[in-house]
């Protein structure tokens, strides 16, 4: 079964886009949380992630910080 | 072993990797992340074609263009250290070694860090490199901008529309910066301006809750849930110690682009070039294409 993914981002940050990009590249199915709008998500972002910057991504509860390329690709085994 | 090592993949660096492409030559682009400082910017209106394009867009057309030529690009990997042996330049990262013949340093410039106790610790913990990425977190906090040029106003205006109170630490005697926005700034209420000012410490428990500033010899506690370093942005040339460097660390280069070692070259923000612009970095970046093009021709 397909894990279930989220990233939390904003729209201004590189990063948040280089990781939306790669998913897509990659056909994983993602749910786009977008924190500059949504403050009591951003408030759960910084409380899984014990930080405040941005992107986050969580992959079948695991939180990953910033775009780590090897660490997104080994956790969804791709 | 490579023909050509190219480090960094913003303006000078991708753009060296299409001339170089072009040349058929054997060769990698190693760098930290796709676009340098020109896919942090905003709205970009000098970049000839493109009356109006924002960073990210322009770095994804850059990037395409490179990856049409299948070129071989190594992400995420920062560069450590270059050595000369011989006739081979040995390229060191934080994942491993690899050798060519002659490379070119585009590795451009990154944000220039305090130096400060406790700035590496709350780095993304209330602390950030990065106002147009992390601004909206923190809606409703009074935070702390270091810095008092147009990056510091640019963030001001960012953070007056969702913050509390804004505090801006300013190193020199008045906030510089261009009129227009420093006037906007300096009007808003919520904008209090520590001149002739320098931040001492930073301190917090799980994230940020204040700083020390130090101004005209008294050191003050400001409490703040948030940080933004906009001190400006120094040349990314630690790893290069092998080549000569001006005195504010940019490489220096002649107009072919060679630095003082034969075989290594240089272009765009990390070189002493004048003018620190997206075309001319892209402009610099194919001319020490093909000056190491040239080089290898000779060499063979």
């Amino acid at each position: 079964m397909a894990k279930k993914v989220t990233v939390y981002s904003t729209p201004t940050c590189p990063f948040c886009i280089r990781a939306k990009q790669f998913l897509k590249d990659n056909s994983v199915q993602f749910e786009d949380i977008d924190v500059s709008e949504n403050h009591e998500k951003a408030q759960e972002m910084i409380s899984k992630s014990g930080q405040m910057g941005v992107p986050v991504l969580e992959i079948d509860g695991e939180i990953i910080v910033g775009f780590d390329k090897e660490k997104i690709k080994g956790t969804l085994g791709i | 072993m490579y023909d050509l090592i190219i480090i960094g993949a913003g303006p000078a660096g991708i753009t060296a990797a299409v001339y170089a492409a072009r040349k058929r030559m054997n060769f990698v682009v190693i760098t930290n992340d796709i676009g340098g400082q020109a896919a942090w910017s905003g709205d970009i209106e000098n970049y000839t074609g493109y009356q109006f394009v924002t960073g990210p867009d322009l770095v994804s057309k850059f990037e395409e263009h490179m990856k049409k030529f299948n070129v071989s690009v190594k992400e995420g990997e920062p560069v450590a250290d270059i050595k000369k042996n011989g006739d081979i330049i040995t390229v060191k990262t934080n994942k491993g070694e690899y050798e060519a013949r002659v490379i070119i340093i585009a590795s451009g410039k990154i944000s220039r860090e305090l130096g400060v106790p406790g700035e590496k610790e709350f780095k993304n913990k209330g602390l950030t490199y990065c106002a147009t990425c992390d601004a909206p977190l923190f809606s409703g906090k009074d935070v702390a901008i270091i810095g008092g040029g147009n990056s510091a106003l640019d963030a001001a205006l960012q953070l007056i529309k969702i913050a509390g109170k804004v505090y801006m630490i300013n190193i020199a005697s008045q906030l510089g910066g261009d009129a227009i926005m420093r006037e906007k700034v300096m009007a808003n209420s919520k904008v209090k301006v520590f001149n002739n000012s320098q931040v001492a410490s930073i301190s917090g428990g799980k994230m940020v809750t204040s700083i020390k500033v130090r101004q005209e010899g008294k050191e003050r506690e400001i409490p703040v849930g948030g940080v933004f370093v906009e001190a400006g942005l120094s040349p990314n040339s630690g790893f290069a110690k092998a080549v000569e460097m001006n005195e504010g660390g940019e490489i220096k280069v002649n107009c072919r682009n060679e630095t003082s070692v034969p075989g290594i070259f240089a272009a765009g923000d990390v070189t002493n070039v004048p003018e620190k612009q997206i075309i001319i970095a892209a402009g610099e970046g194919s001319k020490a294409a093909l000056s190491a093009f040239r080089y290898l021709s000779q060499k063979r």
